[in-house]
């Protein structure tokens, strides 16, 4: 056996890439997995290609899976990655911009031949034209290899090429040091019903640990040693399967039955997927008939006294406008929620982008302000869905949720919550009757409470509070049909105050960095990790620069004004054509500065800190 | 179906007397066939400004020549006066015991269609029934669209919801699903239903929700004054469509039936009785009880059914069926007999045919159900009208508890603590 030195990194970063049908979904979680075992931090990006099974070896069928990871903070899936591992030339071609200068590609050279090259649409072989010159390149016939290792396997060719991933994943493991314990255990779990592939599996997996173990190409193991992080039990989470347990958690400590509404769209059907497993838990899924269907049933229910909520993605929200908007006139608890995607119309399936905002503000008939929240982190998710279900509850309102493609997708370990720790979640539905008019008792739905401005919420099943709700201009107070003017303009007024008494809900604003700043970065939602890595590193770098997030995206933060005025520049990084950064200049008349990429793909902290330098030197 | 003949699109654009079209001839594309057209300045009763009482037309599909007009002062629909005297009769509640009356499900609002519109006796008649259904009236719910007919669980003292176009469905399936304990009914119209709503009128027929709805039909959008429905004939002269319509009408019970319907039944706005029986029906059903209702809009589409309503030509033009009985009308002159896959009229009194040779309707076959169906608009046949099928299948809020409970049965309540401690976890110390 070849001695190996062993090189202690702080962090590093690794990308699988691959046909689509070639496993690399899978081997990214199960590094993951081991790589959470090993208790780093750390922060994975999924990259999905649009098509289900594209042509195999071509570009647009690439799947990839990030993974960054440390003993230090990680806060992003990583600027630059350490080591590629491609199992074809397409997947190269494409990820090769991602690689650092004198980083390491691994490839499956067995795949690196004409046929290959000319479906990837490559003029040369890149392992021998020089193209990777300022790489270290690492060249192992993982397909030879895996094929050797299981010719004595009562397995088909198809079988035993589709295994390769496997190989792949323990030479992986072998070389950042990581456990293989979690990878055997979810091999022997996931096919203990067919054990010709199990077993088959398993020896490929401890194949590639030893390849590593043996062969001359590797001179050098890697360690990265655990992380420090806050004490206490923890799991990986990604930020959809957050946002799911974040509304049973509400079920639960709301003591509500939920209803979820949804037809399935890419990112978010997965928290249809998830939810629909949960009906011990007081969560009733419903796949509608469209997207108009989803809303509408989540209405229903909200108005039977369940709590109704709909999940989707932009071109979904487009769909739901309207019943949005009668939502917000019979002022019901509802809550939307948006994965993100990149847009418009169906734009960017599979990539993450932050440009359903206006949307999420505007994007009704009449004025019909909703209260917007978003998630910072994939395990914020959980945080911010038990929140859009106890505002939409307390202040009788839709509410509109925003997540997008690399929080849903993404993971990170998440230090398990105490449910005693959310906060309360009471539930008064109306149960008497609130007024009396020509000495009658009568039940007036929208006479409100005088704080929160709610109105009651009766169910229907209650004696004597009978009443009607719909789309027409209500009456203040009484709830009946009016036409006035003058009722009008007040009900607009009043509706939109509710909304933004919310302020009342909203903690007051952290400062991230230096206190003393010139500059200010705000962000929203998924950039979270990168902006505040970028505001760490010009920190240390000597800058003056601080950040704040916003969670609330409407109402904004009752102290927001008089925090903006606190410095003298102000930067918006987006991963949009700027759209938070309209919004802040409307309220606030402060020239911002916009950041924006728009390339489906989530910012790194060195973009954002080059961006800080340039603007304060 | 085979019984379709090509002039089964040929109804008659019927145009109702004082309409502001009147006196046009409809202009339709060339091979269109029309059928039988009123000429012009041909008497069709006097004129009347709209609203007031209108004179039934001829009847389409009935031959110009030879037939006899109506005469022009069909009574005013039953209930269209909301306050009549019997508003307060007390009525004996389903378990013999409560005594809600009619008052009791009519709420303080003024009632707002046109005089004379069909919908105040669609109205009076389920105001009527509701306290006979022995339903608590806080355990019921009336849900709309948008339209004429949509203003409906306004007038209703129980809990309701005027929604938004087309999207009822979609309501009462969640409320159902989430509140199985409660009675929902659904108030549409052929535009809501058919037209902007049609995707989930069928959804909601293919699940089953245990729901009624109530379809009130009039052949035209009313609220958004006079264009032509998703049920309107062919040729129909509108302000959208000043040379005649193109638009092949839908057939809603055909439709619903190809939608996977369990319980589809045909009622009319002037035969409170007989729409009290189908309204009974589609409640005590457990499953979607699907009734439509022709409704007569005597502003902008007067007299579309006056050939099924009005007593001069009902019994002709109309049957009325019911499970077990054999296919009789015309007062038991003439029966429906079935000839392979094909209906025939046959006259019971020239001696060559009995009652004995009349079809015996089963509202379970669903191959009948289709027959009848297609029995639609054809000058030589009756309109039928009762229950055209009922299936015996699951409904779908039924289903969804039971599973819902085997969830619980099999893996017990679930714990939140347990949930989130799920998969794989580590310690940090
Ligand atoms: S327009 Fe027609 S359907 Fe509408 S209320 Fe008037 S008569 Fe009735």
């Amino acid at each position: 056996m070849a001695v190996k030195s062993v090189e202690t990194l702080p962090e590093a970063t690794v990308l699988f890439a691959g046909d689509s049908g070639d496993g690399m979904q899978v081997t990214g979680t199960q590094f993951t997995l081991a790589t959470a075992y090993a208790m780093n931090d750390l922060a994975t990006l999924p990259d999905f290609p649009a098509e289900i099974r594209a042509p195999v070896g071509t570009t647009y069928g690439v799947s990839g899976f990030q993974l960054h990871f440390g003993s230090i903070d990680i806060r992003t899936p990583g600027d630059e990655v350490d080591l590629l591992i491609a199992m074809n030339p397409a997947a190269l071609k494409v990820n090769l911009d991602r690689v650092r200068i004198g980083g390491t590609i691994l490839v499956n050279s067995n795949t690196f031949e004409p046929k290959n090259f000319k479906l990837a649409n490559m003029k040369s072989n890149p392992l021998e034209d020089g193209s990777l010159d300022k790489y270290r390149v690492i060249q192992v016939e993982i397909t030879r290899l895996t094929r050797e290792t299981l010719k004595d396997f009562n397995l088909n060719q198809k079988e035993i090429d589709r295994s390769k991933n496997m190989f792949a994943l323990g030479l992986s493991l072998w070389l950042y040091s990581r456990p293989v314990e979690p990878a055997r255990k979810w091999i022997v779990a996931k096919f203990a019903k067919t054990p010709d592939i199990r077993d088959a599996n398993l020896e490929l997996l401890k194949k590639g640990y030893h390849f590593g173990e043996t062969t001359e190409q590797f001179v050098t193991r890697y360690e990265v040693a655990p992380a420090k992080q806050p004490p206490g039990r923890y799991r990986a989470i990604m930020g959809v399967q957050a946002l799911a347990m974040g509304i049973v958690a509400a079920a639960n400590k709301g003591g509500i039955q939920i209803l979820y509404g949804s037809y399935p769209i890419t990112p978010a059907s997965d928290i249809l997927h998830s939810l629909s497993q949960y009906k011990n838990h007081g969560i009733v899924t419903i796949q509608a008939e469209d997207e108009i269907a989803a809303i509408g049933t989540a209405i229903g229910a909200s108005f039977g006294g369940s709590l109704g909520i709909t999940g989707t993605s932009g071109p979904g929200v487009a769909l739901k406008g309207e019943a949005m908007g009668l939502a917000h006139m019979i002022e019901l608890p509802l809550v939307i929620i948006n994965v993100q995607r990149g847009g418009p119309s169906t734009g960017l399936p599979t990539k993450t982008e932050q440009s359903d905002l206006l949307q999420a503000l505007y994007g009704r008939n009449g004025d019909a302000p909703i209260p917007v929240i978003a998630a910072s982190t994939p395990s914020d998710c959980f945080i911010v869905a038990y929140e859009a279900c106890r505002l939409a509850v307390k202040y009788m309102t839709p509410v509109i949720l925003l997540s997008d493609g690399y929080l849903a997708n993404g993971s990170e370990p998440w230090l398990i919550p105490n449910p005693d720790d959310l906060a309360p979640f009471d539930i008064q539905y109306a149960e008497k009757t609130n007024k009396v008019v020509d000495g009658e008792n009568v039940f007036w739905p929208y006479l409100r409470d005088e704080t929160t401005l709610a109105r009651p919420w009766a169910r229907p099943g209650t004696p004597g509070l009978e009443h009607r709700v719909g789309g027409l201009e209500k009456q203040e107070g009484s709830g009946n049909v009016n036409y006035e003017a003058d009722n009008h303009e007040y009900m607009i007024k009043i509706r939109a105050e509710k909304i933004q008494r919310i302020q009342a809900d909203i903690p007051p604003i952290e400062i991230y960095g230096d206190p003393d700043a010139d500059l200010l970065v705000i962000g929203w939602g998924s950039t979270r990790g990168a902006i505040e890595a970028a505001v760490s590193r010009s920190n240390l770098a000597g800058k003056k620069v601080a950040a704040i997030h916003l969670r609330f995206l409407n109402p904004l933060p009752a102290d927001l004004g008089k925090v903006l005025s606190q410095y003298s520049q102000h930067l918006v990084p987006e991963l949009n054509n700027g759209q938070l950064v309209k919004v802040l200049r409307d309220q606030f008349l402060l020239p911002m500065v916009a950041m924006n990429k728009i390339q489906g793909r989530p910012f790194g902290p060195a973009e954002i800190a080059e961006k800080i330098a340039e603007m304060i030197g | 179906m085979s019984d379709e003949k090509p002039d089964s699109n040929g109804r008659k654009p019927t145009l109702p007397p004082g309409s502001p079209s009147a006196g046009k001839s409809p202009m339709l594309p060339p091979g269109a066939k029309a059928g039988p057209t009123l000429p012009p300045g041909a008497k069709a009763g006097p004129t009347l400004p709209p609203g007031a009482k209108a004179g039934p037309t001829l009847p389409p599909g009935a031959k110009a020549a030879g037939s006899k007009l109506p005469p022009a002062s069909p009574k005013l629909p039953p209930g269209m006066s909301p306050k009549s005297p019997e508003s307060t009769e007390k009525l004996v509640g389903g378990d013999g015991s409560s005594a809600a009356t009619r008052a009791d499900f009519t709420s303080d609002q003024d009632v707002r269609w046109c005089p004379g519109c069909g919908d105040y006796a669609i109205l009076a008649t389920v105001q009527r029934m509701m306290p006979e259904l022995g339903v608590p009236r806080e355990k019921v719910v009336f849900i709309s669209g948008i339209g004429c007919s949509s203003r409906f669980p306004y007038y209703m003292n129980t809990y309701g919801m005027h929604s938004i176009h087309g999207r009822a469905p979609t309501i009462v399936t969640g409320l159902k699903s989430a509140r199985p304990d409660l009675d929902i009914w659904m108030i549409t119209g052929d535009g809501d239903s058919l037209s902007i709503g049609g995707n989930h009128i069928i959804h909601i027929m293919r699940r089953n929700v245990n729901v009624q709805i109530i379809m009130v039909n009039n052949q035209i959008y009313g609220l958004t004054k006079g264009q032509y429905s998703p049920t309107s004939e062919v040729g129909k002269i509108t302000k959208s469509t000043p040379f005649g319509s193109l638009d092949h009408p839908f057939n809603p019970i055909a439709l619903v039936l190809g939608a996977e319907s369990s319980f589809a039944a045909r009622t009319m706005d002037r035969d409170p009785k007989h729409m009290k029986e189908m309204f009974t029906r589609a409640h005590d059903y457990r499953g979607t009880g699907f009734v439509e209702v022709y409704q007569n809009c005597n502003i902008f589409n007067d007299g579309a059914f006056f050939q099924f309503t009005e007593k001069e030509t009902k019994s002709d033009r109309t049957i009325y069926f019911e499970h077990g009985k054999p296919l009789v009308y015309a007062g038991g002159s003439k029966g429906l007999r079935l000839d392979g896959f094909n209906l025939e009229s046959i006259d019971l009194e020239n001696g060559q045919f009995g009652v004995s040779d009349c079809l015996v309707y089963d509202e379970t076959s669903r191959d009948l159900a289709g027959i009848m169906s297609r029995v639609y608009w054809k000058p030589d046949f009756p309109q039928p009208f009762g229950v055209f099928y009922q299936e015996d299948r699951p409904s779908y809020d039924d289903m969804l508890h039971k599973q819902i409970n085997a969830v619980i049965e099999r893996s017990g309540k679930g714990s939140l603590q347990k949930l989130l401690e799920g998969g794989e976890t580590w310690e940090i110390e």
